[in-house]
C-alpha cells in the first residue's frame, strides 16, 4: 500500500529533484537534479532510500504537507528545521539530519532555508512518473516532478508506507563539506585568456551575487581578460554544470544543474564534480576562492568524498523520538542522547 | 584566428567529467562531418567496449564532440580512446535525416521579414523563396531542448541580431541570426529575426525521440499559407498527424 502526502502549501522555490537526467543533453535537455547530491544522499540514507531517489529540494521557504496515508518517514538535511502537528493535537519539533514518522493526519511544516539547499526525503522516494528517465523537475521544459513545475498546493506525492512503526527513529552528525578553496581544472579555453588572467582568477575571491539561481550563479571580482575582444565569444560547444564561462564583460558566470547544454563563452576553468554540491551551500556575498588541480588529482578527490560518505552513513544512529512513549519518562531516563547501533537504518 | 582545422584533433578537459574533443575553431560542414562521424564511432563503442562504459552523454556540437563521463572506470584512458578514434574519423558526407518542414510566412508570424528584405534590397516574398530554396544543416541542438542551430543561410540572408532582443518570442517561431537559422521551441525572450512560424512542436517529451531535430539532419522549409498552417496544427494536436510524416526520402 503506498504513502501519500498532501502538499498544504508549497512554499517558495521548492521542487522534486533526484541524481538528474541523462542521456538527452544531446537534445539540449539540461542535466538538472539535485544541486547538491550529498545533502539529498544524507536525507535519503536517513529514511532508509538509496541516494539517489526523488526528494524535495528546498531553497527558500519551505513547503508543508498533510499525510494522507501513512505511517511515511521523512527527513531534513541543511540549514533548515521543520515541526511536526500530528493529528492528535500535540506538536514537535523536527531538527535536520533527523527522521520521523507521520501517520495519516499529521502535518509537517517546514521553515525557511537559512541560506544554501535543503532536503526533504521521504521513505520510497517521491514516487511520481519519471519523464525522460528521471524525476528531476527541469522548468524550462516543463518536465519531471510535478508537470515540470515548483510545488503547490494541492499536489499529491506518492511515496511509500512503513509496514510498520517501529517507534526508532534516525539520526547523524550534520554532513560537513569539505572547506577551503574551490577546486577547479583549467580550461577547456583558458588560452581564450590574456596572460596571467588564470592565476588572477585563482588568487582573488570573487563573490556570489543575487543574480543566482538553479541554472548558474553570477560571481563579482577582478574582471577577466581575454586574449582580445575576438576571444571573448568562441563558436558555441557544450558547458556542463562547474563550468566557469566569462562573457565581454569579465565577471565569471558559474553554471549549475539547470544549466544549458552549450554555450558561446569562453571557458577559463570548470569545478571539479566533487566540489559543485559546495556551491549549492553558497549564499549571495559569500566569496569564493578557487584553486586549480588536475585530472588525477579530481579523481582522486571525488573518490576520497564518496569514502567520507559512505562511513557517514555507517555512522547514522537510532534514537527513540518523543511524542509516542510517555514523553517525561524519555526526558528523566535520558535515553533520547543514546545512539544505539553505528550501523545503516534497517530498512522497515 | 585561424579558420583552419587543426593538424590534429585537440583533447581538451570539460571539468573531470567530459572531455571535448574539438576538430576546429570555425564552422564547416566538412568539420561538422568529422564531429558526427566520432559521435557514431563512440556510440557505437558505448555497446560492447567497457573503456566507454562510463560515458552518460554525448553532445555533439559545430566543431566538437563532448563525451560526459562518470568517474568509472577510468577518464584518462577514455581521454586517450576519444582522440585515438578522433584521428580516425573522416569528414562524412551528411547522412542524417531530411525533413520538408511546413512554414507559414505570414505577416503576423513575421515581424521581421519586412526590416531583412529591405535590409538586404530584396521583397519579402524573394526572402522567403530563398529560404525555401535552402538545404539548412543542423549542426547542433542547445540553447533550449529541441533548439536547432542550421547553418546554410545564403550569404545574401546573413543578418545581424536585432540591437533590442524581444521579451517574448512566439513557440516555433522561425528565426535567422548571423549565418544561422533556428526555431524558437517554447516562448522565450530572444534576439533573433522572426520570420515565419511551423506548426510543428519541435520538441514534445513523451515522443520518442523528443526532440524534432537532431544534429546532423537536413531541413526545408515549404512555404503554406495560413490555412494549410491551421489544418497542419490540428491534425498533429489531435494526433491524426504525426511529426515523422514531414521526413522526406531524399533532398529536391
Amino acid at each position: 500500500m503506498n504513502g501519500w502526502l498532501d502538499v498544504i502549501d508549497g512554499g517558495l522555490g521548492n521542487a522534486i529533484q533526484d541524481a538528474g537526467r541523462y542521456g538527452y543533453r544531446h537534445m539540449g535537455v539540461a542535466v538538472s537534479g539535485f544541486l547538491d547530491p550529498v545533502f539529498a544522499a544524507c536525507a535519503n540514507a536517513l529514511v532508509g532510500n538509496a541516494g539517489d531517489a526523488a526528494a524535495i529540494e528546498i531553497r527558500g521557504v519551505g513547503p508543508s504537507f498533510k499525510v494522507r496515508q501513512g505511517p511515511v518517514r521523512v527527513a531534513l538535511t541543511g540549514a533548515l528545521s521543520a515541526s511536526i502537528l500530528r493529528h492528535g493535537g500535540s506538536r514537535q519539533d523536527l531538527d535536520a539530519w533527523h527522521s520521523a514518522t507521520l501517520e495519516a493526519g499529521d502535518i509537517l511544516k517546514c521553515g525557511a532555508v537559512d541560506g544554501g539547499t535543503a532536503y526533504l526525503a521521504v521513505s520510497g522516494g517521491i514516487d511520481v512518473l519519471p519523464q525522460l528517465g528521471s524525476r528531476a523537475t527541469y522548468q524550462r521544459a516543463g518536465i519531471g516532478g510535478i508537470d515540470g513545475r515548483l510545488l503547490a498546493s494541492g499536489d499529491a506525492l506518492p511515496c511509500r508506507r512503513l509496514s510498520h512503526n517501529e517507534y526508532r527513529e534516525y539520526r547523524a552528525d550534520p554532513w560537513q563539506h569539505a572547506e577551503g578553496p574551490i577546486r577547479v581544472m583549467s580550461g577547456p579555453q583558458a588560452d581564450h585568456f590574456a596572460d596571467g588572467e588564470l592565476e588572477r582568477l585563482l588568487a582573488t575571491p570573487y563573490r556570489v551575487t543575487r543574480d543566482s539561481d538553479r541554472m548558474g550563479m553570477r560571481l563579482e571580482g577582478p574582471a577577466l581578460a581575454h586574449r582580445s575582444p575576438a576571444h571573448a565569444d568562441i563558436v558555441s560547444d557544450a558547458v556542463t554544470p562547474g563550468t566557469l564561462q566569462v562573457p565581454g564583460n569579465g565577471q565569471p558566470i558559474l553554471l549549475l544543474a539547470d544549466c544549458q547544454t552549450v554555450g558561446g563563452y569562453p571557458k577559463i576553468a570548470t569545478v571539479i564534480r566533487a566540489d559543485l554540491p559546495r556551491l549549492a551551500q553558497c549564499r549571495a556575498g559569500d566569496p569564493l576562492r578557487f584553486t586549480a588541480v588536475d585530472l588525477p588529482e579530481a579523481l582522486a578527490i571525488q573518490h576520497r568524498e564518496t569514502e567520507r560518505l559512505a562511513r557517514w552513513q555507517n555512522g547514522i544512529g537510532t534514537y527513540l523520538p518523543a511524542g509516542y512513549l510517555d514523553e517525561a519518562a524519555l526526558y528523566t531516563c535520558n535515553l533520547i542522547d543514546g545512539m544505539v547501533r553505528a550501523e545503516p537504518p534497517i530498512r522497515d | 584566428m585561424t579558420t583552419s582545422s587543426y593538424d590534429t584533433p585537440r583533447l581538451l578537459p570539460l571539468g573531470d567529467s567530459a572531455w571535448t574533443v574539438e576538430f576546429a575553431r570555425h564552422i564547416d560542414p566538412a568539420v561538422h562531418g568529422r564531429v558526427m562521424a566520432l559521435d557514431a564511432l563512440v556510440n557505437d563503442a558505448r555497446q560492447h567496449d567497457p573503456a566507454f562504459a562510463g560515458i552518460v552523454d554525448t553532445v555533439p556540437t559545430f566543431r566538437s564532440l563532448t563525451v560526459h563521463f562518470r568517474p568509472d572506470p577510468d577518464p584518462l584512458a577514455l581521454g586517450e580512446r576519444l582522440l585515438t578514434l578522433a584521428r580516425s574519423t573522416e569528414a562524412t558526407t551528411l547522412d542524417g535525416r531530411h525533413w520538408l518542414l511546413p512554414a507559414c510566412f505570414d505577416a503576423d508570424f513575421a515581424p521581421d521579414l519586412a526590416a531583412v528584405a529591405e535590409r538586404h534590397g530584396m521583397t519579402p516574398a524573394a526572402v522567403v523563396e530563398l529560404l525555401c530554396q535552402t538545404a539548412f544543416r543542423v549542426y547542433m541542438i542547445g540553447f533550449m531542448p529541441g533548439f536547432p542551430y542550421m547553418g546554410g543561410l545564403p550569404a545574401c540572408l546573413h543578418t545581424p541580431r536585432l540591437s533590442t532582443p524581444r521579451k517574448l518570442v512566439p513557440a516555433r517561431s522561425i528565426a535567422i541570426a548571423g549565418e544561422m537559422c533556428a526555431v524558437y521551441p517554447w516562448p522565450s525572450p530572444g534576439g533573433w529575426n522572426l520570420l515565419g512560424r511551423t506548426p510543428l512542436d519541435l520538441f514534445v517529451a513523451g515522443d520518442n525521440p523528443p526532440a524534432l531535430l537532431a544534429s546532423g539532419d537536413c531541413v526545408h522549409w515549404r512555404a503554406v499559407d495560413r490555412g494549410e498552417y491551421s489544418r497542419i496544427e490540428r491534425a498533429l494536436a489531435s494526433g491524426e498527424l504525426h511529426r515523422q510524416h514531414f521526413l522526406s526520402g531524399a533532398p529536391a
